[in-house]
């Protein structure tokens, strides 16, 4: 294909030669006339594609800072309204006009941390497994299978939340959970199936396929003379996956941690349709309740006051902001283990 | 190292370790097995000729099917692609050839950024965009929530594909004289357009089950829709609002949805994994 590709170029060029406007050359001559220099320096091909190819990469920024503006000018009146105490209210009255943020934001954090107890012992394992442990023909059915999760969309994780996981956790789940472990007073009845849990236990599924994937990158960065040195020491291959390879790619997994964090933040569809949304603070996590994201879904078309709208423009603005500050830290901690490690080795 | 010296606790902690990762990738995958096995059981059934012909009937009519919310996504998905796919490729063409400064370090920290914004979120940008100064919900405002989202992904793997082209292809096109914009255009882009066509179909795929940008700017429609300037029906917001009604009826078209829109979204992905990727690996090395 490469030598193709050249030499199509190479045959393309010798059809044209150099021209007016391609070569400073002959257009010195040509044209300088009619041009003046400096035009003819700065106004030719070259800098015109650049500049179209840079038009492009300021869009980027360009719609990141409307996103924020946008954001910002339309929560303005909420934010006039009630100020910071929007965050630290739990009171969610539109019809009455009052409105607190805070059981949105804890449902937000409590379900999302949730999905993290469950997903990451999963993801890592299953990134360990396919990296350090599996028979090679595993290998990319496993990760195939894995990176197929992520493609599944969120309402469709969400409809089969609502008809086979939710009676499922229904029936055999949270009354064993109820029974066996109702002393920590995070499962008390009455079990609807419905709740913090369900939500947590489908955005777990979600987030699996990104924390495995960038776990994975970073167990790959591991030298390989480390886990030589492990074994040539006597270590059984679990010792060494401790020693010479978790421990030295912790950063980067905690980096894949809050990465998927991230995603389960910002998770809207699925959990709408499993948590319940009923925007009340409870212990239990079988409790029903709401999120930042799920608010927003449920009432921005039925928002009737120009109050009740800005209010939840402001939610989505802080759950902007919640994902950006956890996505950067995500990044860095993923960075301080790949950097070093040339990027591509065949570039 | 003789078996006989590594003490038996140790080779048990060695077993156990192993036999648990290998438990918990197992449960992963029956997760994935048994999300697709109930979208078959349950779709496959009411997956039929009316179903990819028919819009919606009322409840308690028998029948009736999505074809108008397929239309609809194609239709959003079009103006998405648009939009999206030049801007990404143009981002993405300036990251990799001009990229290697303090503006290209912003643009991919902010591209990155942009990746990680919650979808809900793009579509409250997009309803004050495009919505509010329409005065009404259209397929366009859902084309531009869904072109964001697809803006940073293909610029991200169009960057990551150009700079798997050696750079000594470059060299050899500027040692014959060849300007710069040239050799990107006639001989960098052709060389990574499997991979650049990979992470188009990618982010294709990817907005191609977002509901939620969709719900204030596409916002659905049961009937016919042709028009970019009306509301109109996408296949992911028509599932979500036959999944939250109480009827059996809806309940087995949402299911056919979902099997619809699985597939096609796995498909794409299946296809480009399979084609391209492996046509954009031998091609570069």
């Amino acid at each position: 294909m490469l030598p193709q590709a050249t030499g199509h170029a190479v045959g393309s060029a010798s059809k044209k030669p150099m021209g007016t406007s391609e070569s400073p050359k002959i257009s010195l001559v040509t044209t300088s006339q009619r041009v003046p220099s400096w035009q003819r320096s700065f106004f030719n091909t070259d800098n015109a594609f650049r500049g179209l190819m840079l038009i492009a990469a300021l869009a980027i920024l360009g719609i990141v800072g409307l996103i924020i503006s946008e954001l910002m000018q339309r929560s303005g009146m909420a934010w006039h309204a009630f100020g910071f105490h929007f965050f630290f209210g739990s009171e969610w009255d539109p019809v009455s006009g009052g409105f607190g943020a805070l059981p949105f934001i804890y449902g937000t954090i409590v379900s999302s941390l949730v999905a993290l107890v469950i997903a990451v012992p999963l993801a890592v394992a299953v990134a360990v497994f396919v990296t350090e442990m599996c028979p090679k023909p595993l290998r990319k059915p496993i990760s195939y299978a894995t990176e197929l999760l992520a493609a599944i969309p969120s309402v469709i994780y969400g409809l089969w939340a609502v008809f086979i996981l939710v009676p499922l956790l229904r029936v055999y789940v949270d009354p064993w959970l109820m029974k066996y472990f109702s002393w920590t007073g995070l499962f008390a009845g009455p079990a609807y199936g419905i709740g913090m849990l369900a939500a947590g236990v489908v955005m777990a599924i979600m987030i699996i396929p990104i924390i495995s994937s960038i776990t994975r990158e970073v167990l790959v960065v591991v030298p390989q003379p480390q886990r030589e040195a492990a074994l040539a020491l006597g270590a059984t291959r679990w010792e060494m996956i401790r020693m010479a390879v978790l421990r030295n790619a912790r950063a980067g997994i905690m980096g894949a941690v809050i990465l998927g964090l991230g995603r389960a933040l910002g998770e809207t569809m699925a959990v709408t349709m499993v948590i319940g949304n009923n925007p009340a603070i409870a212990k239990s996590l079988l409790a029903p309740g709401y999120t930042m994201a799920s608010v927003i879904a449920n009432e921005f078309n039925e928002a009737t006051s120009d109050l009740h709208r800005s209010a939840l423009i402001e939610i989505g603005l802080a759950l902007f902001l919640l994902t950006i500050i956890v996505n950067i830290l995500a990044g860095l901690l993923v960075w301080t283990v790949t950097r070093g490690t040339p990027a591509r080795t065949n570039a | 190292m003789p078996k006989g010296q590594i003490s038996l606790r140790r080779q048990l902690t060695d077993r156990f370790f192993t036999g648990l990762a290998a438990g918990l990738s197992v449960i992963v995958v029956c997760a994935l097995v048994a999300i697709l096995a109930y979208l078959v059981l349950r779709g496959a059934g009411s997956l039929g000729w009316s179903f990819l012909t028919q819009t919606p009937k009322p409840v308690g009519e028998a029948g009736g099917g999505m074809a108008n919310s397929l239309i609809g996504s194609i239709m959003i998905l079009g103006i998405a692609s648009i939009f999206g796919v030049p801007v990404g490729i143009g981002a993405g063409v300036y990251l990799a050839e001009y990229g290697r400064n303090r503006l290209g370090q912003l643009v991919r920290f902010t591209a990155d950024v942009l990746n990680g914004v919650p979808s809900i979120v793009i579509g409250l940008v997009a309803y004050g965009l495009v919505v509010v100064p329409q005065r009404h919900f259209s397929a366009f405002a859902g084309g531009v929530a869904l072109a964001i989202m697809m803006v940073p992904t293909v610029a991200r793997t169009t960057e990551e594909m150009l700079l798997l082209v050696p750079h000594a292809v470059r060299e050899a096109a500027f040692g014959l004289g060849v300007p710069q914009w040239r050799t990107t255009v006639s001989i960098t882009i052709p060389t990574a357009r499997a991979g650049i066509i990979t992470g188009v179909m990618l982010a294709f795929a990817r907005v191609a089950g977002e509901t939620a940008p969709l719900m204030f700017t596409a916002f659905g429609n049961q009937f016919w829709s042709f028009s970019a300037n009306q509301p109109i029906a996408a296949l992911p917001l028509q599932i979500f609002t036959y999944a939250i009604t109480p009827y059996d009826d809806w309940h087995r078209q949402a299911w056919a949805g979902a099997l619809m829109l699985v597939m096609l979204i796995v498909g794409t992905t299946t296809l480009v994994r399979f084609v391209f990727m492996r046509r954009m690996l031998g091609g570069a090395r």
